[in-house]
């Protein structure tokens, strides 16, 4: 079983006693890539999320990069963030705990566009 | 009736116009459309559900109202004849499990669906009923007239502005009208969870085999414990040949904890009592979407002069640790939502007094009667006791019982007890005060 990350570590278990014997079984894990491609966006030609990279500059909690379902927030290595809408399941986390005021623009994509669930 | 517009061309106005597909808004358009009123169901996805994600389970009893019968017609994975609730450690789980056949015979208790599927169907009732549904067109915002007071939504579409005597916002937790109309804060993540998800592929004779299921039996179960630092829980549906397990986590506690959503959901996955459920199962959708937990005590004002709020867009989700009712509760408030409605354009009072006997009838009904009763649940479930100890605890304790230690004696229960609640570091006093809590809370 291979398991990939976008970023950060490896397969880690924040839970898992250290003596636990057999390592996990895992099933149905796929890279961040693959786990998104299965999920169908109509993707609109307007961002309906926008992020001014300079106010994130001055952000010290970014809990975006790490609570965005679909992982979209990526820190530039110049203390800035890199957004992009595309992949976005609308869910709103993002501007729910933001911690700067004007540093995400939210709105939802325009009619018919965006994420279409499946199944949901 | 006809109304001027800005552009000089008459634009009809309708008694009603609902915003959003879900089971809310399809539920109050159909109770309007029934009234006889002329009602506008807005969607701003391309079909009704494609916007929408659960967990899974939808608690059918509140369709009596609106189709006798209506589990001959509705789009359903299984029937949930067992019922799980599992707490766990990293290394342990406790299940409590109850079957009924009952439950798998009309007239049904719960059911496992699609909200693809279920919610294109209810609105279809509603369009049967009379109402017109609009599909892939965002409420923008709301209109008013020259006195201030609300008089229909601005949409996205060309010249999209739709005159509505009245406004049922059933926009779902975010609800931008419900801001909009200042009856909730823009942001509130202390009483927000965030639900992620994954649909898991596997054939249907290996979830029969797996879950004990024959024919369309269905199994949920709910998981406490499963989150580490995060206050939530964990739950697993079976549908037909899929299986849903996802993680729901306090919005408040996630960004925080270092642990991204994704990875929760792969720890439970992995968990020694879930992982043999899910050998060879294959990704086939993940998603996302969040929860209003707050109940009772959050709730915002229920409406305002020419505004009803139903739903998810109030708050109306039942989210009390071993229940999550959304669906049905949405279903029942937009019932009752659009009764009231019915009523005041029958008076022509459609100023906040006129709209009152909405919050008279939630209160009298299962939705605000259940919510008044449990609510203090919210706030005990996600307490960092319930959370992070008592698993452990009861986890210890049941080890306890059940690990023979010949050739000593059994201990006694309240020695195990003792030792549970020495290892989990909960003082006696706080478990005995939480009991009492607890059975205030749930009685
Ligand atoms: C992970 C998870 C698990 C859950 N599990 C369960 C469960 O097992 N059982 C259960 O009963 N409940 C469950 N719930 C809760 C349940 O999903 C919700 O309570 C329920 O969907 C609320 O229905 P609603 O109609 O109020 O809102 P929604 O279902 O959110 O519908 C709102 C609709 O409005 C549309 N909309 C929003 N804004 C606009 C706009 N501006 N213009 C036009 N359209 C708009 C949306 O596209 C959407 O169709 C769960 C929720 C989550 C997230
Ligand atoms: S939390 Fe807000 S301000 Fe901070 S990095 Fe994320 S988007 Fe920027
Ligand atoms: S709305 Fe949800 S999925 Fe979209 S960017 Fe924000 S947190 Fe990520």
């Amino acid at each position: 079983m291979i398991l990939r990350r976008r970023r950060g570590a490896a397969t880690v278990d924040a839970n898992a006693a250290p003596a636990r014997a057999a390592a996990p079984e895992r099933w149905g894990e796929v890279s961040f890539e693959d786990r998104m491609a299965t999920v169908d966006f109509r993707v609109g030609e307007r961002p309906h999320i926008v992020v001014d990279s300079d106010v994130c500059r001055s952000c010290t909690t970014r809990e975006c990069v790490t609570a965005c379902p679909a992982n979209l927030f990526a820190p530039t290595a110049d203390g800035g963030i890199l957004f992009n809408y595309e992949q976005c399941f609308e869910c709103g986390t993002c501007y729910q705990i933001c911690n700067r005021e004007g540093a995400i623009t939210w709105t939802y994509p325009d009619g018919g566009h965006g994420v279409v669930f499946r199944h949901g | 009736m006809a109304d001027p517009r800005a552009d000089g061309r008459a634009a009809a106005e309708v008694d009603a116009v609902v915003v959003g597909a879900g089971p809310a808004g399809s539920a109050a358009a159909w109770a309007l459309a029934r009234a006889g009123k002329s009602v506008v169901l807005l969607e701003r996805g391309p079909f009704p559900g494609s916007k929408n994600l659960f967990g899974g389970v939808v608690y059918g009893r509140i369709l009596d109202e609106i189709a006798p019968r209506w589990w001959e017609e509705v789009p359903v994975q299984r029937w949930v004849v067992r019922r799980s609730t599992m707490v766990m450690t990293p290394t342990q789980a406790l299940t409590v499990d109850f079957r009924t056949q009952a439950w798998g015979r009309p007239p049904y208790n719960g059911m496992t669906v699609y909200r693809a599927d279920f919610d294109r169907w209810l609105a279809g009732k509603a369009v049967e009923a009379g109402a017109t549904l609009v599909t892939s067109t965002v409420a923008t915002g709301l209109l008013r007239d020259e006195a201030g007071r609300i008089a229909g939504v601005r949409t996205d579409r060309p010249g999209g502005e739709l005159r509505a005597k009245i406004v049922i916002a059933c926009d779902g937790v975010n609800s931008f009208l419900a801001k909009e109309a200042r009856l909730v804060p823009r942001t509130d993540p202390e009483h927000l969870t965030l639900g992620v998800k994954e649909v898991l592929a596997l054939p249907r004779e290996v979830i029969d085999e797996r879950f004990g299921l024959r024919g369309d039996e269905g199994l949920d179960i709910e998981i406490l414990g499963c989150t580490g630092d995060i206050p939530g829980g964990g739950f697993l549906y079976t549908n037909g040949d899929t299986v849903s397990v996802g993680v729901v986590l306090s919005l408040a506690h996630l960004g925080r904890s270092g642990r991204r959503p994704e990875e929760v959901i792969a720890d439970l996955k992995a968990h020694p009592a879930i992982a043999p459920y899910l050998r060879g199962a294959t990704l086939k959708e993940y998603g996302a979407h969040l929860i209003p937990e707050g109940g009772y005590n959050h709730m915002p004002a229920l409406y305002t002069d020419g505004m009803l709020v139903a739903g998810d867009a109030a708050g109306m989700c039942l989210a009390a640790g071993i229940w999550l009712e959304g669906v049905n509760f949405a279903i029942g408030s937009g019932l009752a939502a659009g009764r009231a409605a019915a009523r005041a354009l029958d008076s022509g009072d459609l100023s906040a007094s006129g709209l009152s006997g909405y919050r008279r009838e939630l209160e009298k009904g299962f939705v605000l009667a259940n919510h008044r009763r449990l609510r203090g649940a919210p706030d005990l479930v996600l307490s960092e006791r319930v959370q992070r100890r008592y698993p452990g605890l009861v986890a210890d304790l049941v080890e306890g019982m059940f690990t023979v230690t010949d050739p000593k004696p059994k201990p006694g229960l309240l020695a195990l007890l003792k030792r549970a609640a020495r290892r989990n570091d909960v003082r006696l006093r706080h478990l005995l005060a939480d009991a009492v809590r607890g059975g205030r809370v749930f009685r």
